[in-house]
């Protein structure tokens, strides 16, 4: 008995180091429930299909622009396939640190036949990158906290009248600039005109001004559920799949203040100047790990809308909870009655100037 | 001896002078010491000061303009900023040619980038036109061409930002890093709701000066009790002391989160208490006092392992004879027994002081507004905004303020007063 389980552990740990130096494959992602669903939904069906890959994860999404290009420095790339947002995917194409994509030969099409450049849509916000979910920043609040009157507008966050207490806001221009201009008046299709301009930004942080007090500043993304959970503030925002978490499976008196919800993209991209064979290793399960079915079946561990539209059917229930995925979807058409385009373009030309202007704004 | 006549210098054994040969048992002596050495050294050179010698050079080196743009930046020389209109054709001509093989080498988004730092918009400008250069046509005027790509192109600010950022070495990083900036009309100072940095750089010499106060505030009585113990217990309580330092940094600064905050430990205790009306609990946490409280914490072994190995020294016997020639117990201490410890806060504050001035994590976590440092700054633009320029110059700063302050101790306690034990 001890000899078999001795034998087969050792076997065991030969296949592996077998396989490891057979083919490594690194991903790069955010760690966290959200790297387990990608875990769980591409990267065991994946293994299964190709037991000669071996997937390395390395939990370093956050600070994977900075971390590609020190290794393009270096010459010495070690990822293979990395998890970024949009934002950070269009920095990485005008840098040249990822490698163009074209969806119609290198995506999977849609199992009706559509290509993938028209099932993703507007979604390829850049040519490198490979859309993978629609998540949304929005609101959450405390039901216990906000009296009988529960706020069913993003402009609760300015009002601290018939709101008291303490509001949770990322410490950082994008989201905030916007929210701000939407609660003075501007209409959604203006805000980015609006907010070109020297006024229109100095009315974005006269706004923002009247609840300057009032505001505890979050830097990462698991800040406003703890703060919620803990009764430190009455309502924050953060990224809706932490809110789904902390209302649906850990049950605190949370619900979700859908409104204005600003949408975002998370994706793939592959770093540039990787050698053929990594990059076709590389290639070949992003082709997999984005096909329709893929894509849907992630949805059943957490609670981000697949990126393709022909994925959006296939949703199911949570795989271990059992209750239906479709109405936590910041895409469903109950939560998305008013929801927040991202302009990405807008914020690459921006994001510097504004930044500072914010910066110097919260630091007074 | 009698043949010692002739008066020669004096040889050894083997016939060659005393002289050489003592010089080259010496030269071999120094050879042996510093291969002994050359391990460490190499590794510093290798792992520290070139690393630290590439960061500095990146807050002056502005090659990528007159790389990716080099025959517009020739052709711009003829152009004056004061004109107020844009170049003429030929410099458009000369930039297309630029971009042409800039966009084939995906070098003119990055470009971009970099002329965005000095004038939003510049970002977006290099990226549209390079996906419509293909389509252009180069038999008619590009000047043309361009403006209807984007009207900017007729804007004197785009050419003027381009042709003042187009020499290799630029003061444009560390000017930034004062608050100033580098336009085609000069230096000016940044808009007042852009002022950022000299406020952040007070504010962390000002907070780490409290910080390291309040660690010998609170360590001297500490280290003075682990001297004068006996052996056993002042050992046991090391391990108090010790303790903290052994746990993650981030443990020790999510638990000041759940003591420090309105509905944490410490608040429930004094509402509870009566001390405060439960609709004004204190602000203890994402501010200034946060971080104070936080990083005094932290950072507090640094200043009681000094002293206590300074105190340690000091033989109990000068303060009895102090008291037995007459002192009070307070006189005793302040002439006899304070100016001996001074090494020890010399060098405890240093330490402290230094390690709390490059400290961002910690403010990160509770500093809220009003308690983060110039390190989150040059942490941002490192990882986040990918300003590394900017951030080596705010870095460089920071290096030269910290040797300033180190310098002007020097002046006033005197380097040769400190001690580590």
């Amino acid at each position: 008995m001890k000899l078999t389980t001795t034998l087969m552990a050792t076997s065991a740990l030969i296949a592996s180091s077998l396989a490891a130096g057979a083919e490594d494959m690194t991903l790069v992602s955010w760690g966290g429930a959200y790297q387990a669903s990608q875990q769980k939904a591409y990267a065991e069906p994946y293994m299964a299909m190709h037991p000669d890959v071996n997937i390395i994860w390395d939990e370093s999404s956050a600070e994977a622009v900075a971390k590609l290009r020190a290794m393009a420095e270096a010459g010495n790339t070690t990822w293979d396939v990395v998890d970024v947002v949009a934002a950070d995917a269009l920095r990485l194409c005008d840098e040249g640190l990822a490698m163009p994509i074209d969806p119609d030969t290198q995506l999977a099409p849609a199992p009706d036949g559509t290509p993938a450049s028209e099932d993703f849509g507007d979604l390829l916000v850049s040519e490198c990158f490979i859309p993978q979910i629609v998540y949304s920043t929005t609101f959450g609040y405390r039901t216990d906290m906000v009296g009988d009157k529960a706020p069913e507008s993003v402009c609760a966050i300015f009002d601290t009248e018939t709101w008291p207490g303490k509001r949770s806001l990322e410490k950082r221009p994008i989201g905030n600039m916007e929210w701000a201009l939407i609660c003075d008046g501007v209409a959604d299709e203006d805000v980015y005109d609006v907010l070109a301009t020297e006024e229109g930004q100095a009315r974005a942080f006269a706004k923002l001004d009247t609840i300057k007090d009032n505001v505890i500043w979050w830097t990462a993304g698991a800040d406003t559920p703890q703060l919620l959970a803990d009764g430190e503030v009455v309502m924050g925002s953060t990224y809706n799949g932490r809110l789904f978490k902390l209302i649906v499976e850990d049950k605190q008196p949370v619900a979700m203040l859908w409104d204005a919800q600003m949408f975002d993209l998370d994706g793939w991209i592959i770093p540039a100047n990787l050698s053929d064979e990594r990059k076709a290793r590389a290639l070949d399960f992003v082709y997999f790990a984005t096909d329709t079915q893929r894509l849907a079946d992630q949805a059943k561990y957490i609670s981000y809308g697949p990126a393709r539209k022909s994925s959006a059917p296939l949703v199911g229930k949570h795989a271990e909870l059992g209750i239906d995925m479709a109405p936590h979807m910041p895409t469903d058409p109950a939560n998305a009655k008013h929801t927040f385009l991202f302009n990405y373009d807008f914020w690459a030309d921006y994001r510097d100037d504004l930044d500072a202007k914010f910066q110097a704004w919260v630091s007074k | 001896m009698s043949d010692e006549t002739n008066s020669g210098p004096v040889l050894t054994a083997d016939g060659r002078s005393l002289k050489k040969s003592l010089q080259r048992a010496l030269r071999r002596e120094k050879l042996r010491a510093l291969m002994l050495i050359a391990p460490l050294l190499l590794f510093v050179l290798v792992t520290f000061i070139a690393p630290i010698g590439d960061m500095l050079f990146r807050s002056v080196e502005n090659r990528i303009v007159s790389e990716t743009l080099p025959r517009t930046v020739i052709a711009l020389q003829d152009w004056e900023y004061e004109s107020g209109e844009a170049p003429g054709e030929a410099v458009f001509a000369a930039l297309a040619e630029d971009l042409r093989e800039a966009v084939k080498a995906k070098t003119h988004t990055r470009l971009g980038t970099r002329l965005n730092y000095e004038l939003s918009g510049m970002s977006s400008l290099f990226r549209q036109v390079g996906r419509k250069l293909r389509r252009m046509d180069p038999d008619k005027p590009w000047r043309e061409q361009f403006l209807k790509v984007n009207k900017k192109w007729g804007d004197p600010e785009v050419w003027g930002v381009i042709q003042t950022y187009s020499s290799p070495l630029t003061a444009g990083y560390f000017l930034n890093a004062v608050d100033l900036r580098l336009t085609p009309r000069g230096v000016e100072q940044r808009p007042e709701n852009e002022r950022v940095y000299i406020m952040l750089f007070k504010r962390t010499i000002l907070l780490s000066g409290l910080i390291t106060f309040m660690t010998f505030l609170l360590g001297y009585p500490i280290a003075y009790l682990l001297s004068n113990l006996r052996m056993k217990t002042a050992n046991i309580l090391m391990i108090l002391v010790l303790l903290p330092f052994w746990t993650s940094l981030l443990v020790r600064t999510s638990a000041w989160k759940v003591l420090l905050q309105q509905q944490g430990v410490i608040n429930d205790v004094l509402v509870w208490l009566g001390l405060i009306a439960d609709d004004q609990r204190l602000e203890l946490i994402n501010n200034a006092t946060g971080t104070v409280i936080a990083m005094t914490h932290i950072l507090l072994p640094f200043m009681i392992l000094p002293l206590y190995s300074v105190m340690k020294t000091i033989p109990p016997s000068y303060v009895r004879a102090a008291k037995s020639l007459g002192a009070r117990p307070f006189t005793a201490f302040r002439r006899v027994y304070f100016p001996q410890s001074i090494p020890g806060i010399g060098a405890g504050a240093i330490l402290v002081f230094i390690l709390a001035i490059g400290y961002y994590i910690t403010p990160a976590l509770v500093g809220g507004r009003s308690g983060t440092f110039i390190s989150n700054r040059i942490a941002y633009h490192i990882s986040v905004s990918l300003n590394w320029g900017l951030g080596a110059a705010l870095g460089a700063l920071l290096l030269v303020l910290v040797l300033a302050l180190y310098a002007l101790y020097d002046k006033i306690v005197g380097i040769d007063n400190v001690k580590l034990g």
